[in-house]
């Protein structure tokens, strides 16, 4: 079960996810981001907090984004993952490509100083 | 002990497969991280079972058994879909899914990473794969 909010602010949106990403619902999360490139977000964070589990299909997903981040100077930061979801990331090493922080209020300041 | 689960091949049926590993594992004195990856080693050979070989056909169906040793756990899988060997395929690198944008391709990639050991064998048009994991190990 995933649940999945937006929240729209000045500077950014904060996509908060709430329960677990697998392959019957990775698509929505998909379709999330790629609604906040169409819409021309700058600052991307995603609210990690209540993620409980993610597999390969929900790590797919910010991988596929990683080079249109790049091209379109979009910030997209991961904050306040568990231990175990954590982990996870850095099996493969992808908290090495992804930015990834402890909390909410570290995540707005990069915001504010990008 | 051994534990067993009768798995049919829709993605909606993954967080069942996860209960049933979670439960399995909670008599293990494994850690938290440690028995979430091995849910997730399970779930990405059982998922993409589901979605490659069974075409997410709700009527064909995957079984799992487990067993616990004092050495090790063993997750054994068979179906009976197009045979898949894990041991064969070439995971891709991480940096090629990234510039080629792709979704898919990191799961069995974090199978290998965190299993010990991965046996595959078809018998009669059964596929069989063992996912080891030894136990005081990594």
């Amino acid at each position: 079960m995933l649940t999945i909010n937006k929240t729209a602010e000045k500077s950014h949106i904060t996509i908060a996810l709430q329960g677990e990403v697998d392959a019957s619902n990775s698509v929505e999360l998909d379709e999330v981001i790629q609604e906040a490139l169409d819409d021309n977000i700058k600052n991307i964070l995603v609210d990690g907090t209540d993620l409980q589990y993610i597999s390969s299909a929900g790590l797919g997903v910010f991988m596929s984004y990683l080079e249109d981040f790049n091209e379109h100077n979009i910030l997209f930061i991961i904050y306040g993952l568990n231990e175990k979801v954590m982990n996870v990331f850095h099996i493969l090493g992808l908290d090495q490509l992804i930015t990834i922080i402890d909390s909410r209020e570290e995540a707005e300041k990069l915001v504010h100083e990008a | 002990m051994k534990h067993e689960l009768k798995l049919y091949c829709e993605k909606s049926r993954l967080s069942e497969l996860r209960t049933f590993i979670t439960e399995v594992l909670s008599t293990t004195s494994l850690n938290d991280i440690s028995q979430n990856q091995l849910i997730l080693a399970v779930e990405e050979v059982c998922a993409n079972l589901i979605i490659h070989s069974h075409d997410c056909n709700p009527n064909s169906y995957i079984s799992l058994k487990v067993r616990l040793s004092d050495d090790n756990i063993v997750f054994e899988i068979r179906d009976s879909g197009k045979a898949f060997d894990l041991k064969k395929y070439k995971s891709p690198e991480v940096n090629s899914v990234v510039k080629e944008k792709r979704k898919g391709g990191l799961g069995l990639l974090l199978v290998r990473k965190i299993m010990d050991k991965i046996e595959f064998e078809t018998n009669h048009s059964i596929n069989t794969c063992r996912l080891i994991k030894k136990l005081n190990s990594k």
